[in-house]
């Protein structure tokens, strides 16, 4: 049996793309449209249809209640995270959402959330990679950034999951990026990754050595990228459109996205060019200009790369290491195309940055690499393994409110940590742990990832009980917590209550619901082909009618014909496939002695010296019965 | 596991010298006579045995320790033992696979760094370390209560000085207040601390040294005897204790100069 295959996702905040390791080297699979890139952009339809990539990118402008993008900013996240996002990106978060429940994003009168929204994503790659191979796609393994906590990591998981994919490994997007330039780099050398995408700032720096790549530190900002950019930029539009022209058009949420396009195209340009024009077409035949300068630009976004200079001298103060013992600088992310955010790039490790890969694309064939590896390794990355670690510091709450940290960031992973608890009164029969995740002291300013309850403890006096909890990250970031209470033996049940995040159950249940819109995309392909078989019948039928031999048809045979040909084209208009398919093959019995006749007549012509191409069977399919022109040739 | 403080150690005879060798068994896939943690024969994972970090990595309870040779076989067993190498195969053995590359992960993380390594060894000979021990830790979850400081007697003097000039700082912050020669005292002492904590590398690995020698002398068929080795103990003990100690109050030191 052929190894099944494992594809390689980079679910990016603008763009996501789908990878295969082909032969020795990575490859991007492109979309049905021919493009490496499928924008993360997701809309719903007036028909109900789910609409991914390029194609929904024009909702946003026309039908922006019906389309989402950057849901990626969202993953993991509760109500009251969100709130500074929510003033920046057009999110329409459902109104009855509970403090802590897993968002809800409005798309038309539907509400999605956002592992739902990500796994459209992640379908349509599935389905662009199901087409490259001509067979089911069904293991990936895919990139999140660096800096993701358990619960943006659990969330990615879920959306895998929902999309009908077997999740094989997380894995980080700069530690990817590195296994993608690390494939032709042989000798031993420590490499820093800054990777500065649509929505997440990573750094990482790596240990290279004989095809191990250990990663020494990590850092990062999961809310930090060309987003951003665009928002101040954003701003200033906004802000002048107001002041110039007198109106506010903030609420407009066609003219924001409208402006949001501009601003962008605007930042691509400033890339190459010393200076652009920001140009907005507003309502009543008006429009925005605005001529903005490379200096200007800098000058501007300034603030927000600068934010990256910590995390930077952190992850390096971790790693034990001086800009110089850096032997490589890689940038990866689309956002690493802005000059200024090189020569930032240069200016912190003192060297020029290596930018040979598309940023674009270098995450997702990193994760091509990677997929490559689990599924047993190729001549290429045999000797390839990966050697991870855990961004936060994964701690629990004492009683104080303190954190005590019980594995510390940067750990490699897998790691574990085991922890005994006691009992503080008589006959206590549980203890509940609070689990957090963060670098701070205390445990309100760190990121709750869940409260546990060890339940089943044996009565005894209070400190009696020695309960051993054991906390394992996996080698996708993910805790797994267990216990046992050593004096008895027994195997502690411990009752999960996640701060963030959905359930197993909700997720069988979206897994559920996501076989409706399989189901629906099936249906859709179906009618589809139906459609166009049944114009290639009415095309034939018509060059029947020219047909001498349709004259020699009886006109009760005609007649018949007539009706069938009116049955057919009033059930193409339906959207019930079946109905179409079974009209189609009625009007193929009606038409059979018609394309019979077609038939000898094309032969006798033949014998009479005519050759094939004179004899009236025309080009294409020539007789109404497909069958027949088959048997012709 | 070992209930004793390090203080009544000393009667409790809780030292472990002998390392337990795991039993060899057989791979139990193709049968043949298998390494610790994965068959030499046909590199499958085998199942999880408990054992403590040295023993994992087939190391002697010793301090001193060449950590490029610890960082290659790091590396080898990695080839082995981790998630990615054993991705696509049974679900036991990923299981097994996770099981061990974390265990060896931690033990690779805790004997890489001198300090935690020497705190690792010391737990396994039974001390619970006063700062950073267990006990403590869990004393602190369940009161509520700042982890308790004993000052080591050798630095009472200075460290009550200190303590003034910090609490003086702290209220001058507070006021808004500026005393450069406070300022600059602070700095002093910081940099003499700074020394002294420094310095205690030097006097933590001699006593490493000691223990080892002890070691070897066992292992060469000596006696050493239990009070002999407590003393080296202790004094590791000890050594750190003052060194956790010092690195508490430099981080104090800190927090009052950049506030």
């Amino acid at each position: 049996m052929a190894p099944e295959r494992i594809v390689g996702i980079d679910l990016g905040t603008t763009n996501s793309l789908v990878a295969y390791m082909e032969g020795e080297r990575p490859v991007v699979i492109p979309g049905e449209d021919g493009l490496n890139l499928v924008p993360s952009v997701v809309a719903l339809d007036e028909n109900g249809q789910i609409i991914v990539g390029n194609a929904a990118r024009k909702h946003l402008i026309e039908t922006p209640d019906r389309a989402v993008y950057s849901v990626k900013r969202l993953m993991g996240r509760g109500l009251e995270d969100v709130q500074d996002e929510l003033k920046l990106f057009p999110f329409r978060l459902a109104e009855d959402l509970a403090p802590g429940e897993v968002l809800r994003i409005k798309l038309g009168d539907k509400t999605f959330t956002p592992p739902e929204i990500s796994a459209f994503i992640l379908r349509q790659l599935k389905r662009n990679a199901d087409r490259y191979f001509a067979a089911p796609v069904t293991k990936a393994v895919i990139t999140v950034p660096a800096y993701f906590n358990d619960a943006q990591r659990q969330a990615t998981k879920d959306a895998g999951r929902i999309a009908g994919l077997e999740v094989l490994r997380l894995v980080n997007e700069p530690t990817a990026a590195s296994l993608a330039y690390g494939l032709d780099q042989k000798q031993s050398e420590t490499v820093a990754v800054y990777d500065l995408g649509g929505g997440t700032f990573d750094i990482s720096i790596l240990k290279l050595h004989e095809g191990i790549f250990e990663v020494v530190a990590t850092n990062g900002d999961t809310h930090l990228g060309g987003d951003d950019i665009d928002n101040l930029l954003i701003t200033i539009a906004l802000d002048d459109i107001q002041g110039d022209m007198g109106f506010d058009v903030r609420r407009n949420a066609e003219i924001v996205q409208a402006i949001r396009k501009a601003v962008i195209e605007a930042k691509i340009a400033l890339s190459s060019n010393e200076k652009t024009v920001l140009d907005v077409e507003l309502p009543g035949g008006k429009s925005y200009q605005r001529e903005i300068t490379r200096a200007q630009f800098e000058k501007l976004i300034q603030p927000v790369i600068e934010r990256t200079v910590g995390p930077v001298k952190q992850a390096l103060k971790d790693a034990g290491l001086k800009p110089k013992d850096i032997n490589e600088a890689v940038l990866v992310g689309g956002s690493t195309r802005i000059p200024r955010v090189r020569q930032l790039v240069e200016e912190l490790f003192e060297r020029t940055p290596h930018s040979d890969l598309n940023p674009d694309e270098v995450v997702a064939l990193g994760a091509a690499v990677q997929a490559n590896i689990l599924s047993g390794g190729s001549e290429a990355t045999k000797e390839m393994l990966l050697l991870d670690v855990t961004p936060l510091s994964l701690g629990i709450e004492s009683l104080g409110g303190g954190v005590v940290k019980i594995i510390h960031r940067n750990s490699t992973i897998p790691a574990s940590a085991n922890e005994h608890f006691t009992t503080g009164v008589e006959g206590q029969t549980n203890v509940a742990i609070h689990v957090v995740q963060g670098e701070r002291e205390l445990a309100k300013d760190c990121r709750s990832l869940a409260r546990f309850d060890l339940k089943g403890i044996p009565p005894m006096p209070a400190g009696l009980p020695r309960i051993e909890v054991k906390f394992l990250i996996d080698a996708n970031g993910i805790l797994h917590v267990s216990a046992r209470e050593l004096r008895s033996g027994k195997e502690s049940e411990i009752e999960v209550q996640p701060s963030y995040g959905l359930t197993d159950e909700q997720v069988e249940n979206m897994i559920l619901e996501s076989f409706d819109y399989a189901e629906e995309d099936f249906r859709q392909r179906q009618v589809m082909e139906a459609r166009t078989e049944a114009e290639t019948m009415l095309t034939a039928l018509e060059k029947g009618r020219k047909n001498p031999a349709w004259q020699q048809l009886s006109s009760q045979e005609r007649g018949n014909i007539n009706k069938l040909e009116t049955a057919l084209r009033a059930v193409m208009k339906e959207d019930d496939y079946q109905a179409i398919r079974s009209a189609i093959d009625v009007l193929n019995q009606g038409t059979m002695h018609l394309a019979e006749m077609m038939m000898d007549s094309a032969v006798s012509s033949a014998l009479k010296g005519k050759d094939m191409a004179t004899a009236d069977v025309g080009e294409g399919p020539a007789s109404p019965h497909p069958i027949a022109q088959a048997e012709i040739k | 596991m070992p209930q004793t403080k390090d203080k009544n150690a000393k009667d409790s005879g809780i030292l472990i010298v002998s390392q337990s060798k795991p039993a060899k068994a057989n791979c139990w896939s193709c049968g043949a006579m298998r390494a610790a943690q994965f068959c030499q024969q046909c590199g499958k994972v085998q199942p999880p045995v408990p054992v403590d970090y040295f023993t994992f990595f087939g190391l002697p309870y010793k301090l001193n320790l060449e950590t490029g040779k610890l960082e290659r076989e790091f590396y080898d067993l990695s080839r082995h033992l981790h998630p990615d190498i054993n991705a696509i195969k049974s679900e036991r053995e990923q299981a097994w696979a996770l099981e061990q590359s974390s265990h060896l992960n931690d033990a690779y993380r805790t004997l890489k760094d001198p300090i935690t390594r020497t705190e690792y060894l010391l737990r396994l000979q039974g001390v619970q370390l006063e700062e950073q021990s267990k006990a403590a830790t869990e004393e602190a979850r369940r009161t509520g209560q700042i982890k308790k400081q004993v000052v080591p007697p050798g630095l009472l003097e200075e460290v009550f000085e200190l303590n003034m000039q910090l609490e003086e700082m702290r209220m001058n912050k507070k006021m808004g207040e500026i005393d450069r020669s406070l300022e600059r005292e602070l700095e002093d002492a910081k940099k003499h601390l700074q020394d002294k904590y420094d310095g205690m590398m030097q006097e933590l690995s001699a006593t490493w040294n000691e223990w080892d020698a002890q070691v070897d002398r066992s292992e060469q068929g000596e006696t050493v005897l239990d009070e002999d080795r407590l003393t080296v103990r202790d004094k590791m003990v000890e050594v750190l204790n003052r060194r956790n100690y010092l690195r508490n109050l430099l981080h104090d030191i800190d927090e009052v100069l950049e506030s």
